[in-house]
């Protein structure tokens, strides 16, 4: 069996105060590649907590969680820093891209901070990204200019631009339209199905969760759920 | 590092005006520490340069180092006596001609023997004590620059007369004396003579020109009624910087008392150290108070950007790139403040040089002023150190931002 993804073993994080928050408790969770999985439950179950924990954004009080079958928690925050730039690529409920530069330039802004490619090769491969996303007669502007599901496809391209094998991402489509949420459902299933990425997407939406391969749900900040599905394709439209 | 550049420039460049307020601090400060440099080391520059010119090096006087033992202790081990007359010493230096001879054998310089003398000067019904002092117009002009500071008349033009005078400028202006006016002067020790002004001088130091005669050395003895006389050996030595140690050899050799420049002027020298360090301290001010824009400018980018920092730790940036991005930042300002600076306190400095100005001790009318590099220099990096440290604080602090605080709080 290959190596998981992200692999959480018996992770718990409790913020501490004079009436400590559990906030997630010992979930252990196997994430494989090219999986497409949902994380669903109630307002305030945790499951913001979980992804932010996944991705390595957060420490878990104890547990532990393993990328690539590498433990995370004895990292230092610059080692930490390092895997998200390199593997892991976030998409939040707002688009959080940066105001002042254009959006080609908040694709690239990923890419220059690793420093792999050359000036020229980044600035062709983030507009690669956003014309792949629909966006090619946007480059130029700056992310005040665009729609609300344009802005969220933006962000897609920014988690994508290193090439990370996982996407994690916190309600993407919370904040948009039932179109723009259709055009952004396909942008993540076409990464999973054709790209071979690995997404985990937080969400309200059960009727989008039950399009996804795999759904977690949780309560009170325990997995009390984690079911497969064959998904029918006639289904998907 | 061009990453966290044109992070860092797009940040100051978004906030332009509070960039300029920072930025203009910062130019201030440094333009005003140049300036005041350029002003207090050159009038420092030149007070020491008129203060070598205008005195001799090396003043050697008649006085001995140590009081003169009286006969009495000598012979009798008392503690005290009273009642004693004490001994009488002729004063002047003794075998003058023999000590100068033997003085330019060896002392790198120019030598010239003087008499010092008070006379009440009776000029048309006014008195007025004056300093008589004799000299040698032949070495005299390689001594001190009494030659250049001449009115009218020369040097030479104390042989004219036999009892031939040269008159400081506000002194025959104060009596109404003028050329060929005859004078009278009265020594302390009787000694009356008629005199004719045979030329006036100006030094351009008040109380010289006030208060002070010329007259040739044999006319000094005369009112000193002492022949043979000379109670001062003026030495100006080729580097003025080296007349302290001669000064202490001639001590030494001659036994009497010799004093160089530095020491004769040792309480203004000291006040000069205290007015640089009186300096420095307030320059040192004006850049730290530049500095606080800079702190300002940067802590409030860092507060404005707390979003789009949890932004970029979210995405992978480590905290010591965005601790440079924001140190960055200040260092800009700090940058073109300085530059700015440099060219505003050019330009005071330049104004400051063009005006002027009456001083009450001399007569110079323009401030005189130093232009040096290393004023630009150390007002420069003394800025952009402060600058360091006012973007330190501000990065470290949001560096250390939880990006999940902000996250959760935004959504
Ligand atoms: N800093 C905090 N202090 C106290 N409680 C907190 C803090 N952060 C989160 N919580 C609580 O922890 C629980 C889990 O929060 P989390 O944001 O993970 O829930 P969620 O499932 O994402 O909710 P939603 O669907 O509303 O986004 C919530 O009850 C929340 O109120
Ligand atoms: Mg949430």
């Amino acid at each position: 069996m290959t190596v998981p993804l992200i692999e959480a073993r018996q992770m718990t994080k409790v913020l501490p105060g004079i009436v400590p928050v559990t906030l997630v408790h010992d979930v252990d969770l196997i994430i494989q590649p090219r999986e497409f999985v949902a994380i669903t439950g109630p307002s305030g179950s945790g499951k913001s907590s979980l992804l932010y924990l996944l991705g390595l954004l957060d420490v878990p009080t104890s547990g532990d969680v393993l990328i690539n079958g590498r433990s995370t928690t004895r990292m230092s925050e610059e080692e930490r820093a390092y895997v998200r730039l390199a593997q892991l690529g976030f998409v939040f409920q707002f688009h959080f891209l940066l105001p002042e530069f254009s959006i080609t330039e908040n694709v690239a802004l990923p890419m220059r901070a690793l420093g792999r490619l050359s000036p020229r090769a980044i600035m062709a491969r983030a507009e690669d990204l956003l014309a792949s996303l629909g966006l090619g007669d946007h480059l130029r502007k700056n992310p005040d200019q665009l729609s609300g599901g344009q802005r969220q496809r933006v962000a897609v391209a920014r988690a994508l631009a290193n090439d990370p094998p996982v996407i994690l991402a916190d309600e993407p489509t919370g904040s948009l339209d039932s179109v723009s949420t259709g055009q952004v459902f396909d942008i993540l299933r076409a990464l999973v199905e054709q790209r071979g990425k690995t997404v985990v997407a937080v969400t309200h939406d059960l009727d989008l969760a039950r399009r996804m391969h795999r759904q977690i749900e949780l309560l009170d900040g325990r997995l009390t759920k984690d079911e497969r599905r064959v998904v029918d394709p006639a289904q998907q439209g | 590092m061009t990453l966290v550049l044109s992070m860092a420039w797009t940040h100051v460049r978004h906030r332009a005006r509070q960039t300029l307020v920072a930025v203009a601090g910062v130019m201030t400060g440094v333009g005003f520490s140049v300036m005041m440099a350029a002003m207090m080391e050159g009038s420092q520059d030149d007070f020491i340069k008129t203060l070598v010119d205008a005195l001799p090096h090396i003043s050697i006087t008649d006085e001995l180092r140590e009081p003169t033992r009286q006969p009495a202790d000598a012979l009798y081990a008392a503690a005290e006596f009273h009642g004693l007359t004490p001994d009488v010493r002729r004063p002047g230096i003794k075998n003058p001609m023999a000590t100068i001879a033997s003085l330019r054998s060896w002392v790198p310089g120019a030598l010239t023997p003087s008499v010092q003398s008070k006379a009440v000067l009776r000029f048309a019904g006014r008195n007025l004590t004056t300093s008589i002092i004799g000299i040698d117009p032949r070495t005299e002009a390689e001594v001190s620059n009494l030659a250049t500071h001449m009115k009218q008349g020369t040097l030479n033009s104390l042989y004219r007369e036999s009892n031939a005078l040269l008159l400081g400028d506000r002194l025959a202006n104060k009596i109404g004396a003028r050329i060929n006016s005859n004078i009278t002067l009265a020594s302390a020790n009787g000694a009356t003579m008629n005199a004719t002004v045979v030329g006036l001088f100006h030094t351009g130091f008040r109380a010289t020109d006030e208060t002070t005669g010329f007259v040739l050395l044999k006319t000094a003895q005369i009112l000193e009624r002492q022949t043979g006389i000379i109670n001062e050996i003026r030495i100006r030595t080729s580097d003025p910087m080296q007349a302290r140690l001669i000064s202490e050899r001639i001590g030494e050799q001659t036994g009497y008392k010799s004093i160089s420049w530095q020491e004769a002027q040792e309480d203004l020298l000291s006040a000069i150290t205290l007015r640089n360090v009186l300096m420095y301290t307030i320059v040192g001010a004006i850049l730290l108070v530049a500095s606080f824009g800079t702190y300002n400018i940067i802590s409030t980018i860092t507060h404005e950007k707390t979003r789009d920092i949890a932004i970029l730790k979210s995405l992978g940036f480590g905290n010591g790139t965005i601790r440079r991005i924001f140190i960055v930042e200040a260092l800009l300002v700090g940058l073109v403040g300085s530059a700015l600076g440099c060219v505003l306190g050019y330009l005071m400095t330049r104004g400051l040089a063009s005006l002027e100005f009456k001083t009450p001790f001399s007569d110079y009318n323009h401030l005189p002023v130093l232009y040096s590099a290393s004023h630009y220099l150390l007002a420069s990096a003394v800025a952009l150190a402060s600058s360091f440290i006012a973007g330190y604080f501000p990065a470290r602090g949001a560096a250390r931002l939880h990006p999940v605080d902000i996250i959760r709080g935004a959504t």
